[in-house]
């Protein structure tokens, strides 16, 4: 896959609009996508960063969080990466049932099962520093006159 | 980024909180607060109105959850407005939709 895109952005909550939005516009660019699947990539590459930051800021809250988009003719990937010491998905327990009235206990730990569901594929990759959160989404690529040249290091 | 909390207290005993802008990690504890404060005030009919967000990230949701249930140990309750598709499958997605009495008006949401 290629890459077209870095960002690095302050592991601060504050942050996290520009990144989402930049992943956005360069997948609406990039790719032909329907608004609804932008949206999708939106929210789930801005729950991916939200918990880089909460990750960077628990362990190492001066790193930045880098976001990264790589594609090739049926893929657009979106790999969002933390310096915050690794996490294992798999530890998350469930949700109650939103049937059971202890739901309203949790108000937190949606954005991994959010993330599963808005994107065709994810991978939590472990690094030495961190983890990386890859985000797939399957789809080819617009038009050629509608592609702008984001391979610039933002 | 800028969150609107409008607070439109001319249908009683309904408060509506109209909700508007980006709502994600950075601004949700703004909507919480409010939510706190409406409650604190003795305003346990609570409306909020979502036809003017834009985005809603989980942390929003867990604001909404979190004001659900303050308001429902004081015997009062929370309702929603969203007719946004984009707003509305986040709800659908995690399922919110069973937990929320959502409208697809403020009038609706009163009358209910």
């Amino acid at each position: 896959m290629r890459r077209i895109l870095q960002l690095q952005v302050p592991a601060r909550v504050e942050h996290i609009a520009i990144a989402r939005l930049v992943v956005s516009s360069a997948a609406s660019w990039r790719r032909e996508l329907a608004d609804d699947r932008i949206d999708d990539l939106k929210l789930a590459v801005s729950e991916a960063c939200t918990n880089a930051v909460e990750a960077n800021e628990a362990n190492n809250p001066e790193a930045p969080v880098t976001v990264e988009v790589f594609e090739d003719d049926d893929c657009l990937e979106i790999h969002v990466s933390d310096q915050g010491g690794g996490f294992d998905p798999g530890q998350l327990s469930p949700h109650p049932p939103v049937t059971d009235p202890q739901r309203l206990n949790f108000e937190r730990g949606l954005g991994i099962p959010l993330i599963r569901t808005l994107v065709d594929d994810v991978r939590f990759e472990p690094s030495d520093k961190g983890t990386t959160v890859c985000l797939a989404l399957y789809g080819g690529p617009a038009e050629p006159d509608a592609s702008i040249d984001l391979t610039a290091d933002a | 980024m800028e969150l609107g909390l409008e607070v439109d207290e001319s249908r009683a005993p309904f408060t509506v909180l109209a909700v508007k802008g980006e709502v994600d990690v950075y601004t949700a504890p703004r909507l919480r607060e409010k939510l706190v404060e409406l409650v604190s005030q003795g305003k346990l009919k609570v409306v909020v109105d979502l036809e003017g967000v834009d985005f809603l990230d989980s942390t929003g949701l867990g604001v909404l959850v979190g004001g659900l249930k303050r308001l429902r140990s004081h015997d009062g309750d929370l309702q929603l407005v969203c007719t946004q598709p984009r707003i509305y499958k986040v709800f659908e997605i995690t399922g919110l939709t069973k937990v929320f009495a959502i409208h697809d008006s403020v009038d609706a949401a009163v009358a209910g």
